[in-house]
């Protein structure tokens, strides 16, 4: 009995996420549009403030990338139909593919053809976490591939520690410059393993930009690389500026003695996500976006 | 930072006016090739083949914008532009050949296409990354598409455009180029981090 309400729901989320960006962004941006005193870099910040607003107005979707189209879904182990998210979540992909429309982003490594619907294999990527409860939380990602293809790993010496953290993702920064369209927002993760980094850095980026990190000493770490990636001076759209970075979201996960994974995901200042909460009666609440 | 209004064909005396941080906006038509139309008119110029249209003064975007078609009208939905550095290899020798004045993507283009716009009199302009629906908005209509058998990003699409802007001189014809500026100013910075 939910499948459709999923499937309806997500839909929504893809073009509120395409169309809109999220208030916390918009802030940032405007924010920046401020502060920026380079006046290229904020002809671009401009331009960029613009386009939000037009494409909210319009409701097209702000940039002609629509990504590669990532869910996270928190599930309750008590919500009914868990079996039919899958499927609801292609047929919404699918139908926000033709109706919004995406751009058809599926390609096939190996033939080169394009699906042609956003769907493929292991695309929409799906992201599991089962809560308790019986009600589901959707989160959509269109994810840009100009800031996905700087995107980084590094294992380095544990011995360099956060030094050598702090070193690597300014390198990266700087190898990325105009590439992943900043001003960005990056999401940086310690830890775990190569795979577990790459995939909460890329979670990292979910968090809204205005909140503090929870722990008092990594909020610190958080607001030094910041200020250490906006003082390279790569600007708005890499054009020059103090604006570099919107945010930087730091993550961890506990690490084997002899390693040290670092990863950094970039993100493009078209921020796009957006997030509602199924109830177990059907009741649907919009997280990320007002929605009337 | 002077401000120009250009329209297309634009003459290479036009062209030689505007240096890097400049800003101009286009008008009339700009024509969205990526790497396979690149590639494919150099293939056309080498076998002495006409290519669909003549491009001398025209704008050229490195697009591949999102397009639907509402009975037999072609819209433009969204057209921001891709990042320009995968044209690189063609660029110098498209712009000698067919005399496209102005290259409009993003991120910037190397040595060899600035070495080109100098020798040929063109500019490379840097227009917001992702400003997709801003670039739509200054696009009056699709004229015509040639080349869609390389699909929807990659074919070229003449776009009849007002006020497309704001496009920031990057490259200029004098052998300027503001993203390698930028980039080495930022090398300077990193020393003192």
């Amino acid at each position: 009995m939910f499948d459709k309400v999923i499937e309806t729901v997500a839909f929504k989320l893809i073009k509120l996420a395409v169309t809109e960006l999220p208030r916390d962004v918009e802030r940032a941006l405007q924010q920046a549009y401020k502060e920026e005193e380079s006046e290229t870099g904020r002809t671009q910040l401009k331009a960029i403030l613009e386009n939000v607003e037009l494409a909210k107005k319009y409701k097209i979707p702000m940039c002609q990338d629509t990504g590669i189209i990532i869910f996270y879904i928190k599930a309750g182990s008590k919500f009914k139909d868990l079996h039919k998210i899958e499927e609801a979540l292609r047929d919404a992909t699918i139908k926000a593919t033709k109706e919004i429309p995406l751009r058809p982003n599926a390609v096939n490594p190996f033939t080169r053809k394009n699906t042609g619907n956003n769907t493929g294999r292991y695309i929409p990527f799906l992201n599991w976490e089962i809560v308790q409860g019986n009600g589901l939380e959707l989160t959509v990602m269109p994810k840009g591939g100009g800031s996905e293809n700087v995107s980084v790993l590094g294992m380095i010496n544990p011995s360099q520690g956060i030094e050598g953290l702090k070193k690597f993702v300014i390198d990266s920064v700087i190898a990325a410059g105009a590439k992943p369209c900043p001003p960005i927002i990056l999401g940086v993760a310690v830890g775990g393993g190569a795979d577990i980094a790459i995939k909460l850095a890329k979670a990292a980026l979910l968090k809204p930009l205005d909140q503090l990190n929870t722990d008092p000493k990594l909020a610190k770490l958080e607001k030094e690389i910041f200020n250490l990636v906006n003082s390279t001076g790569i600007g708005p759209m890499g054009l020059g500026g103090k604006t570099t970075a919107l945010a930087v979201k730091l993550e961890f996960a506990h690490r084997h003695p002899a390693s040290y994974p670092v990863a950094v995901v970039f993100q493009c200042w078209a921020a796009r996500r957006a997030s509602a909460h199924i109830s177990a009666n059907g009741e649907v609440e919009y997280l990320s976006h007002r929605v009337i | 930072m002077a401000v120009y209004r250009l329209k297309t064909p634009i003459s290479e005396e036009e062209i030689r006016k505007l240096t890097v941080n400049d800003i101009i906006y286009i008008n009339g038509a700009l024509v969205t090739a990526r790497d396979a139309a690149h590639k494919r008119a150099l293939e056309f110029h080498r076998k002495g083949k006409k290519l669909p249209l003549n491009l001398e003064g025209l704008a050229i975007f490195h697009c591949g914008p999102i397009v639907k078609k509402i009975r037999d009208e072609w819209i433009l939905v969204a057209a921001g532009p891709t990042t320009s550095a995968r044209m690189d290899l063609y660029e110098a020798d498209f712009i000698k050949n067919f005399k496209a004045r102005v290259i409009v993507g993003k991120g910037g283009m190397g040595g060899k296409t600035t070495e080109g716009m100098k020798k040929t009199g063109a500019v490379y302009g840097a227009f917001t990354g992702g400003a997709a629906v801003l670039a739509a908005r200054a696009v009056k209509k699709v004229k015509k598409v040639y080349w869609l058998d390389l699909g929807m990003p990659e074919a070229l699409w003449i776009l009849e455009v007002e006020n497309f802007g704001p496009v920031i001189v990057a490259i200029d014809s004098y052998g300027k180029n503001l993203f390698e500026d930028n980039q080495k100013k930022v090398m300077k910075n990193l020393k003192t981090l």
